[in-house]
């Protein structure tokens, strides 16, 4: 009895002190930020492979999640003869919701864990130990870029995402099965509000970057140096960030549109 | 890995389609390009029975939407809902005895309000009022009234 106690102690002490490192890492990096203003190359080098690189599956799945919402809405709409709110059904779910949570999980996945990974390694292989001895601090030199390039780089790809859904919807819609072009978009134009749904929409977005990189630079950071401890820490990082994700988002579409 | 020349234009290229795509949803799937929001002006109007209607409503003159509901509140005194609308500033030559009537965008639809321009010289101004106004009609009221006709008429 008295062990499981123990037990639980020990985890729960473990989970608060991982979240008090996870916080002080996250100061230091923050703290770090303005030497990245001034080595620029790094974050362009960074904003490359952790952006344009993501750039691809975010493009495909932004197509298809639009298609698929066009081909799904268009048959259940047809049956009230509302086919003409198409393009508001496509536009407010990608720009609400579908854009950043599920641009943020591919991120996650693509980009979070490669994150992970390599920081992991670098730790692993005492790289980030070997730039400490020659006095250059990895925190600002290694991770600081890399949160940066996904902190910016999530925003861009969930609105490209959405853009590219909201066209895929379009591409079914009117292109397939024949809904009315003009009431396509007059109608989308008239319901979804700038400041309201788009705005929101980023704002999601801009928060779900920011952690999910956290997340994902703090696993391999603080991982353990090991090949198993680098392969639990990527797990963990898209774990936990997909949870971060849609947690959060419940908690922000409360605030945003819940009137609670 | 790559020149650092390619790497800074495709990441370049790739902030751009980012900023491109956010000016297509602003412009195309968005009223951004349509309701900008400044420089328009707010009337009020006082109804008795204001139905389903909601703030950010359209206001509709001849059809043609130039504005939106931008408030609604209640009078304690009079017991009337005061609905504040904001009309797009190129919109400004409203005579001041247009009259605002609540309407149902199809059979089930959102409801709206439309202006009905009357003949007054004068034009409504930023806090000005519209005086005549017409109450939504509440579907279940119509219903009720018919089925008090109908049966009404049957007793003949």
């Amino acid at each position: 009895m008295v062990g499981i106690i123990r037990k639980l102690g020990q985890w729960g002490l473990g989970t608060f002190e991982r979240l008090g490192r996870g916080h002080i890492f996250l100061y230091h990096v923050l703290m770090g930020i303005p030497d990245v203003m001034v080595r620029f190359g790094l974050l362009i080098q960074q904003m490359l492979s952790v952006g344009v690189l993501s750039l691809l599956i975010i493009v495909v799945s932004g197509l298809f999640v639009g298609m698929v919402l066009g081909l799904q809405g268009y048959n259940t709409l047809v049956d009230f003869g509302a086919e003409q709110s198409l393009g508001v059904v496509v536009a407010l779910s990608l720009v609400r919701e579908l854009g950043p949570v599920v641009a943020s999980l591919l991120f996650a996945g693509r980009a979070g864990s490669a994150l992970t990974a390599e920081i992991g390694l670098m730790k692993s292989t005492e790289q980030l130990s070997g730039m400490e001895m020659m006095a250059v601090n990895p925190i600002k030199r290694v991770i600081a870029p890399r949160f940066l390039a996904g902190f910016i780089s999530l925003p861009l790809l969930a609105t490209i995402f959405t853009a590219i859904g909201v066209i895929g919807g379009y591409f079914v819609g009117v292109g397939l099965l024949g809904v009315d072009d003009g009431a396509f978009w007059s109608q989308m134009q008239a319901k979804v509000d700038f400041s309201e749904d788009i705005m929101n929409g980023v704002i999601k977005s801009i928060v779900f970057g920011f952690v999910v990189t956290w997340i994902a630079v703090f696993e391999g950071y603080d991982c353990v140096p090991t090949s198993e401890g680098v392969s639990r820490a990527t797990t963990r990082t898209v774990v936990h960030s997909s949870l971060a994700i849609l947690g959060l988002d419940f908690v922000l579409t409360a605030l945003m549109f819940g009137n609670i | 890995m790559h020149n650092s020349k390619t790497v800074e234009i495709i990441v370049g290229l790739f902030v751009a389609l980012g900023i491109a795509a956010l000016f297509m949803l602003a412009m195309k799937v968005s009223n951004l390009s349509a309701f900008s929001g400044d420089g328009g002006y707010v009337i009020t109007a006082r109804f008795e029975n204001i139905g389903g209607l909601k703030v950010r409503s359209p206001v509709t003159v001849a059809g043609v939407r130039v504005g939106r509901i931008s408030n609604i509140g209640f009078d304690n005194t009079t017991y009337e809902a005061v609905v504040s609308m904001n009309i797009t500033g190129d919109y400004n030559t409203l005579p001041t005895d247009t009259s605002a009537s609540i309407f149902t965008a199809g059979l089930l639809g959102e409801q709206y309000v439309s202006l009905e321009p009357g003949g007054d010289e004068k034009y409504l101004q930023q806090g000005g009022e519209v005086r005549l106004t017409q109450s939504a009609i509440v579907l279940e009221q119509v219903i009720g009234q018919f089925l008090y006709s109908q049966a009404e008429g049957g007793d003949k």
